[in-house]
Parts: C-alpha cells; structure tokens; sequence
C-alpha cells in the first residue's frame, strides 16, 4: 500500500517518526501558524493542529492545517467528535483533503463546561472509535458513513489518541484494540509523565501484538515548572504526575532547563520501550523548544519532506 | 419519574407582576414526589406570591390547585369551573402538564413556575440524578443497565474516554463515569465482551433529533 503522507511513509520504512504540536490563535492572523511551522520544519515528520482544545475557540485546524501545507509543513488535523455532526464532519474531511491534508487525529473532545462557551451544546452524534470507523470507510471503501460513494479520490493516514492514565486501566488496552479495529493507523498517546506506568500499558500492548498492527508514538510535553506538574495533577483529568517527578522539578535552579531535561530523559526512556515507533511532543506555548529537544535526543536526522 | 426543580420566585414574581388574580395549578404525580410541584408546594409558592405582592402597592389573589395528573386531559378540565375572573394559570407541572393546561385553556395565559429537569430516580434523601435519556431505542441490556446517553457526560457508546480517571467524569469530581460503572458491573456478570467490539453509529432518528416524537397504536384509537 502507497503512503499518503509523509508521516506513514517514515513509520512504514520502520523508521523512528518525531511530530509535534502546533496550537491554533484565537484570532484569524494566520502569521502564528506560519512562525511555528517555520520552527518546526526539517525537524519532525509532521505537526498536530489542535481542534478548538480545551474548549476555547480557536483558529479552525483544517484552515491552520492548510496554512502549514502551505508553509511546506505536513500537518496531522486533530478533529474532535463534540462540535460537529457527521454530516459536518465529514464535508470538513473532504475540504481538509481539498487542502492537501493527509493526516488525520480522530478524537472525542474535552468537554465544553471548562471552555470559554461553557453554554454552548455539544453534539456527539458519533464517537471517536466510530469517527475512526467513517474515516476507514471513506478512505479505503471511498463511501460516506451512509453508504454513497465519494467520487473522487480520498485517502487520509488515520490516527487515534490512546491515554494510557485514564481508567479503568485494565480496559485501556482492550478499547486500543476496538481503535485499530474501527481504523487506526497509527496512535498518538496522551502526555506521558508517567514512564512506569506507560510502560505497564506497552506490555499489554504488545502481548496482544497490536505494536505490528498500530503505529504507537509516545507523547511527551516539556514542562516549564513545578507549579504546571501540580496543576496537571490537581486539575487535569485523565493524568499522571509522580511525586518523584514535581520533586525533582522543586529542587532544580533553573526549572525550564530542569523541564527540557525532564522530557529528553523522558524521551530517550520510551524509545527503548519495545513497540514504540515515535514520539509526539506537544510544547503548546513552546514550540520553539521542540528542536533542541529532538537535538538532544539524538533523533536529529530526520527523513526528507516528501 | 420526571424530575422538576421550582423556577426562582423572583422570576415567576416577574411572569405574573401585571395580574391581579391568578390561579397555581400543580400535579400529583412525579413533580409532586420530587416535591417539586405537588398539593404542598402550590401552597408554598402561593403563600409567597401573597406574601411578596403585599409588600408593594399590587395585591394580588391567588387561587390554588392541584390535579392528579395535569398531563391528562380528564384531570385538567377538573379546574374548568374555577377560572372565573383568572387572568393567568402559573403550573408547577413538567412541561407536558404546563402544555397540555396551556393547549385547553388557550385564552388564558399559562406560565411555567418549574424547570422539567430530566428522567431519574431518588439517590439518596434529597437527592435525585438523571438516568434516562429518553432516546427512543434502548441500550441498556447491552450496557449493563446503565445509560451511556444520559449518564455519560459526552453520550459516547464506546467509552470510557481519556478523561475517566479515578472513577469520576473529567467534568467533575461528583460525577462518576458512567463507562467506569458499565465495565464494572459487565465485569461482575462475566459480560465484558459487550464492550469490546464496536459499538456502531447511534440511529438518532428515535430521539429528539428525527423531529417531534409521537406514538400512535392503532389497537388503542377508537
């Protein structure tokens, strides 16, 4: 099978794949998008455009996707499952392919009540997995969810999120599984600070042997300080911060090196974990950090942008 | 039941602040349970409506009344002789019972003095949680007797998301995550195989989303 996007070409040579994470402004200056994708590029395969997170209205990430296409950028569009039906949602696909993007992140949404519309209504008229399962039929079957068939080619990379904290934890792995089954291609996890953990999950994983169905990238976030581990833990639903972890980042002089450090260490311990096949690093406020990181790691030889 | 909680009084206050005699008309039934809309709670309201309108230069009269069922036809027009010189109908009924009021007595102006809150049960003392979703095409022999519609935050039928931690929806410590609830008990009964495959598209034309609702069964019509 021929790789639509640049980042399922990288992962099916077996190559160690690198995305990040560009977060779209709450204002139309498509300047922000082109600055990050500046950074960005040479340096990963491809970069995540969140879609309205957290709740907040944000620059669409089909438009910000487009814009990084533009800017020679591969983009992933992160679509959520709580602002759109699947009449919207998939006449959004079709645009977003329009574009040039190949890549797409299936996902169910952060729930509007902490948002700037806690007001709003949310839809839900389909699941993530179920999401996953219409890409599937679109892509491969070249049918809407309804059966009628797409006249034109369609072919997107498509992705899932797994969290590998959230609960019930034994039941983690199963619903990766109903994910690859439904469609996914590859998977981009939730933030992980929990290396323990994670790696507990990745034993699963492999023992049920979809590491040789699905492309697992570990994410990754760099911290800037001890006060943002607390809130995560307090405040963040569905995370893991060890004390250990908000220690070390109390004692350290300089807590934004701490943080780099932190995630590089972080990044050099799961890339040893069997069935890892990238890392996704999401530096939302703090794009710019994302090279020296990978410059650290030693994952700096990227593959060429196709 | 249908679970209702009583409007403010200062807004039914402003519903009401240009007539002089209104009557308070409540149900029997489930806002009655709830004690949200019964027999005692008309007197209430009633009570405060007098109360409030004495301290200004507007008195007003108040007229109480409660029906066994205010979303049937034979109780409502059990009122029909006591509306002589009633300017307004406020019913502290659900909404099917302020409609169907407001419908036979189509004159006179019917205001809502509850907020229909959803299909539940009792918790505990004082306490009542939505259970029901009312979607027209039930789920829950396949989830363990547990409603995803109503009881997940998101109505998601492939939970549980990445935002269940600990038991509790990512919404709110005080809200449990009703994926957590439905593995737990399909553990219990040896049944997890439910959940493990795909959960298809949900078919929303049985909810509110097919348009108005309607039943219509032909050995019951005359």
């Amino acid at each position: 099978m021929e790789a639509v996007s640049n980042l399922q070409k990288v992962l099916e040579e077996g190559k160690f794949a690198v995305t990040a994470e560009i977060g779209p402004p709450k204002h139309a200056n498509a300047e922000v998008i082109k600055k990050h994708a500046a950074v960005l590029k040479g340096h990963v395969e491809a970069a995540n455009l969140t879609d309205n997170q957290t709740a907040i209205v944000r620059m669409s990430s089909i438009a910000a996707g487009a814009i990084c296409v533009q800017s020679g950028i591969e983009p992933v569009i992160q679509m959520v499952c709580r602002d759109r039906n699947r009449i919207a949602m998939q006449s959004d696909l079709l645009g977003a392919y329009a574009l040039g993007c190949r890549n797409l992140l299936c996902l169910s949404g952060d729930h509007q009540k902490f948002g700037n519309h806690p007001t709003s209504k949310n839809v839900f008229d389909i699941d993530s997995i179920q999401l996953l399962h219409m890409m599937k039929t679109m892509s491969v079957e070249k049918k809407f969810q309804c059966g009628d068939e797409i006249k034109s080619d369609f072919n997107m990379f498509i992705g899932a999120a797994a969290n590998p904290f959230g609960d019930p934890f034994e039941f983690r792995v199963a619903r990766l599984k109903k994910k690859v089954d439904a469609g996914a291609q590859f998977i981009q996890t939730q933030c992980i600070f929990d290396v323990e953990r994670f790696k507990k999950w990745m034993d699963g994983v492999v023992a049920e042997g979809l590491h040789k169905r699905v492309h697992i990238l570990a994410g990754l976030t760099p911290m800037k300080s001890d006060k943002g581990f607390k809130y995560i833990k307090k405040y963040v639903a569905g995370m893991s911060v060890p004390d250990e972890l908000i220690k070390r980042m109390e004692q350290a002089e300089d807590k934004k090196e701490e943080g780099i450090k932190i995630c590089v260490d972080a990044i050099n311990e799961v890339k040893k974990i069997k069935g890892v096949h990238g890392v996704h690093i999401m530096a939302i406020w703090w794009e710019s950090i994302v090279p020296r990181i990978i410059q650290e790691t030693g994952l700096k030889e990227r593959p060429d942008y196709i | 039941m249908i679970v209702g909680e009583q409007k403010p009084i200062e807004e039914i206050l402003l519903m009401i602040e240009q007539y002089k005699k209104i009557m308070v008309v409540g149900c029997g039934t489930c806002v009655a349970i709830c004690y949200a809309g019964g027999e005692k709670e008309v007197g209430v309201l009633s009570s405060m409506i007098r109360l409030a309108r004495n301290q200004t230069d507007s008195k007003i009269e108040v007229v109480e009344r409660t029906v066994l069922r205010q979303c049937e036809e034979e109780y409502v027009k059990e009122i029909e002789n006591d509306l002589d010189g009633i300017e307004a109908v406020v019913s502290i009924a659900c909404g099917a019972g302020i409609q169907l009021t407001a419908e036979i007595y189509e004159d006179i102006p019917t205001y809502p003095g509850l907020n229909t809150t959803f299909i539940g049960y009792v918790k505990e003392q004082g306490v009542w949680a939505e259970n029901c979703g009312s979607c027209g095409n039930c789920v829950l022999g396949f989830t363990a007797g547990i409603c995803p519609v109503a009881r997940c935050s998101k109505s998601i039928f492939n939970g549980p998301c990445g935002g269940s931690q600990d038991g509790v929806c990512e919404i709110g410590k005080d809200v449990p995550c009703a994926w957590q609830l439905i593995y737990d008990r399909l553990k219990k009964q040896g049944r997890l195989e439910n959940i493990e495959k795909l959960s298809p598209y949900k078919d929303w034309t049985t909810n509110r989303d097919g348009g108005p609702r309607k039943i219509e069964r032909e050995d019951m019509k005359k």
